[in-house]
């Protein structure tokens, strides 16, 4: 089994379990304030390091090239309170102009 | 099936068509970094949790390892257990319910049902159930339909599709940044993913970012 498989049944495996987990404990387990503040907070950190990791890095080099545009694009899109899948379509196609004709 | 609320109804459909859509920008950036159409497909189905799917491919689409993408991919899933907290009162299921309930606990179901509780507690079920098997249904036939047309691409930098993730991602993130704290938290591990890339193998720049989250919450 290669890493793509692994990936993909050891997420959905784990994916489940959280949730079915979350549906059979106590309430007031995770009612601590501190718990809720971390749980707001994981996504926030993980998305964004995804964000930067995705468009600024070649392999394990730092590189900008025609993704920041399209970057740049989607936040301007969200400035523009677009939704999501104008952000998403905007900036590919920005990226894709960029690589295709510069 | 009793009457349902029609705002119940009209909430339900419009979060999960358009919610549902974007598995077609899932299924193009998951076949562009590597996966089948059959993996793509099969995330969708199982894993059932968009930030979730977007971490898997996105890892090991920046060469990252299987261990470090199912990492975290379920770091991210964390938030869905939270959810099956809040929503296992509301709902009452046991079983088989319980069972396909858990797996359609995602953010867009728990908020439409939260949203309905003004509503009485039958609309909130209603809402829950209905957003939870419309998300699933759009997500998944538009993941097919991503990934096949990805598949038909060739080179994914042709059509923007190595921005579609990182766009994805961002939109993902923006509606999270409410505080400063949560937009400084944001900036520092951005900084912290690309110092550390070049440094640590691929995929621990990411994760290793989920230890600031805990250190902020645990401060503030």
């Amino acid at each position: 089994m290669n890493a793509f498989w692994v990936a993909t049944i050891g997420t959905s495996v784990i994916a489940f379990l959280l949730k079915f987990t979350g549906h059979n404990v106590p309430e007031r387990i995770f009612s601590h304030p501190k718990v809720q503040a971390i749980n707001a907070l994981i996504p926030i950190a993980l998305l964004s390091a995804l964000v930067a990791v995705q468009t600024f890095t070649e392999k394990s080099t730092l590189i900008i090239d025609h993704r920041l545009a399209g970057l740049g694009v989607a936040i301007l899109a969200l400035l523009l309170k677009a939704p999501f899948p104008v952000v998403v379509i905007s900036a590919a196609f920005t990226s894709a102009a960029i690589y295709n004709w510069l | 099936m009793s009457r349902i609320e029609s705002t119940t109804l009209r909430d339900s459909l419009s979060v999960s068509i358009t919610v549902g859509a974007y598995g077609s920008a899932f299924g193009a950036a998951a076949v562009a970094n590597g996966f089948s159409v059959l993996q793509s497909c099969l995330l969708s189905l199982l894993t059932f949790s968009g930030a979730s799917q977007f971490a898997v491919i996105g890892v090991l689409g920046a060469g990252g390892g299987a261990i470090s993408a199912i990492a975290t991919a379920s770091l991210l899933g964390i938030r869905n257990g939270l959810y099956g907290v809040i929503m296992a009162p509301r709902l009452k299921v046991r079983g088989l319910k319980r069972i396909v309930a858990a797996q359609i606990t995602i953010d867009e179901s728990t908020a439409v049902a939260l949203g309905q509780e003004i509503h009485g507690e039958k609309a909130t079920r209603q809402g829950f159930w209905l957003t939870g098997f419309g998300v699933f249904i759009f997500w998944n036939l538009f993941t097919l339909a991503g990934a096949l047309g990805a598949q038909a691409m060739g080179d994914i930098r042709v059509w923007g599709l190595d921005s579609a993730v990182p766009a994805a991602f961002l939109g993902l993130v923006w509606p999270r940044l409410k505080t400063n704290q949560d937009r400084i938290l944001a900036i520092i591990c951005v900084v912290f993913a690309l110092a550390m890339t070049p440094i640590l193998p691929a995929g621990l720049p990411i994760i290793a970012t989920a230890f600031i989250a805990v250190a902020v919450g645990l401060r503030a």
